[in-house]
């Protein structure tokens, strides 16, 4: 059973490395992305708040293999040069995962009781002061645990990203299966190696609910 | 006539023929009103006849269908920059005292200062001390605002409106949330106030607070002022058959 990963390490490594990567550049820029359309979601101004709701309802009721196929072979139909297959799959990513993140910022905001953000409206906060001094430090104990759960759905859909010729680990067990490598085994591994992935996000929840709780 | 004819002709805050609906429903109904500088008006009247819409459409925490709203003279912004630059200088204290949450009671004083009108941190702390000294509650500078009591959430509230120097200060049923026994210690921050000379638009039904330290009751009823008087003329001799229905039935209670 061990052969199985020490024989084939290099492949399991340069996998789980390119899962890593897709994961850290997608969550980062889906976090800043979907909290600006929370902000949308919750702003003042009419437009934004729509184009908030239809980014959200389009992007939430896609299968995200569509968005995937959307990017890579909708924008090569429409002669659009593309970035490299990795940057395509975090665009598909982002764009997919915003949408949830949006959603669990702006039920954050709605946590939130009206009179928090009237009263710093009326010492004559702005708009993004209101949001980000007074409604989004107290939302953020509400979000955290949704956001994680966001998070982790992120790095197991990264593996969607094998099937438009991005090497990360879902491409393994077809790799392996050519070497002819026990595929029960070679699943067993990759299932292990996500498992160990998710451990420092548990971390990261704890450390920040910690942080946040309030006195 | 003479200079404070004039003054209280244009007014401080100055509302006319303001109209608001909500849906279906009018609430403000055509409302002029005018209140000079360091007046004190007390805003009373049956629930729901508009009263703390009135004192939310003065900083446009709630916007109005027509009718114009004038502070110092200038109309309301209706958006943006301009607005929270009024707002800053409305101070409101509201029913449930909406300290914000997760900030020590010398940091709700003084999070106005330091974010909206820059004041230096030094400076904005002093300040913020000397008016949690002044409502009495700079021991607790800090504890959380869910660490107090009503009555002194209520006081901080006071001292946080303050702050920002404001020109006038609305207050929307200051002490309604607030148990009996602490009542009394807001009220008094509020008359000490009005002798101050802040100007003031207080909706309350503390007829003892009326009495003290208001100029002049308006008295609402479905969305209309339907009578406004000197405390003692409206309290002992109301002229309107609303104003009358209402006295008997709060007097009685
Ligand atoms: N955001 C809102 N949406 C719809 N209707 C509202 C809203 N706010 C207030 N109303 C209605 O407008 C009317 C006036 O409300 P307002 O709160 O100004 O009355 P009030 O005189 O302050 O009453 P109370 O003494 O109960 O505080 C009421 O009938 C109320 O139900
Ligand atoms: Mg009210």
């Amino acid at each position: 059973m061990f052969s199985v990963l020490t024989d084939n390490w290099p492949l399991f490594r340069d996998g789980f490395w390119l899962t890593i990567r897709l994961f850290l550049v997608s969550g980062v820029l889906s976090l800043i992305i979907g909290t600006v359309l929370g902000a949308f979601r919750v702003s003042p101004v009419p437009a934004l708040r729509g184009f908030g709701t239809g980014y959200v309802n389009i992007l939430r009721n896609t299968p995200l293999t569509l968005v995937f196929a959307f990017l890579f072979f909708g924008a090569a139909k429409m002669d659009l040069a593309l970035p490299n297959p990795f940057w395509t799959a975090v665009g598909a990513l982002t764009i997919y995962t915003s949408a949830f993140v949006c959603e669990v910022v702006r039920s954050g905001v709605n946590t939130i009781a009206p009179g928090q953000s009237e009263a710093a409206r009326a010492v004559g906060m702005s708009f993004f002061q209101v949001l980000t001094i007074v409604v989004l430090p107290q939302a953020f104990r509400a979000i955290i645990p949704p956001l994680m759960s966001v998070l982790i759905a992120l790095l197991k859909n990264t593996t969607i990203a094998a099937g438009f010729s991005v090497v990360e680990a879902g491409s393994i067990p077809a790799a392996m299966s050519e070497r002819g490598e026990n595929q029960l085994v070679t699943l067993l591994w990759i299932t292990i190696g996500f498992l160990i992935l998710i451990v420092p996000l548990i971390f990261l929840q704890r450390w920040a609910e910690r942080r946040t709780a309030v006195a | 006539m003479s200079d404070s004819d004039t003054l209280t002709k244009t007014g401080l805050v100055t509302l006319t023929g303001v109209n608001k609906h909500f849906g279906e429903l009018h609430v403000l109904k055509d409302i002029n009103l005018s209140i000079a500088k360091g007046e004190v008006v007390v805003v009373i009247g049956p629930s729901g006849s508009g009263k703390s819409t009135l004192c939310r459409a003065i900083n446009r925490l709630e916007p109005i269908d027509s009718g114009d709203i004038l502070l110092d003279g200038q109309a309301l912004p209706s958006e943006g920059k301009a607005l929270a630059k009024l707002r800053a200088d409305v101070g409101m204290v509201f029913q449930s005292f909406n300290l914000f949450a997760h900030k020590t009671i010398l940091q709700n004083v003084t999070l106005g200062p330091l974010k909206v009108r820059k004041t230096d941190p030094k400076q904005a702390e002093k300040r913020a001390m000397e008016l949690l000294e002044r409502v009495g509650v700079a021991n607790q500078a800090s504890k959380y605002p869910a660490q107090l009591s009503g009555g002194q959430q209520q006081r901080v509230a006071i001292a946080r409106a303050l702050a920002m120097d404001p020109k006038v200060i609305l207050f929307d049923e200051p002490t309604s949330a607030l148990d009996p026994e602490m009542i009394q210690e807001v009220l008094e921050v509020m008359v000490d106030l009005a002798k101050q000379g802040m100007t003031m638009v207080v909706v309350t039904h503390e007829m003892g607070f009326a009495r003290t330290a208001a100029n002049r009751v308006v008295f609402m009823a479905e969305g209309e002022i339907v009578e406004e008087a000197s405390p003692e003329t409206f309290f002992t001799n109301p002229t309107s058959r609303r104003a009358q229905d209402f006295l008997g039935k709060i007097l009685k209670h």
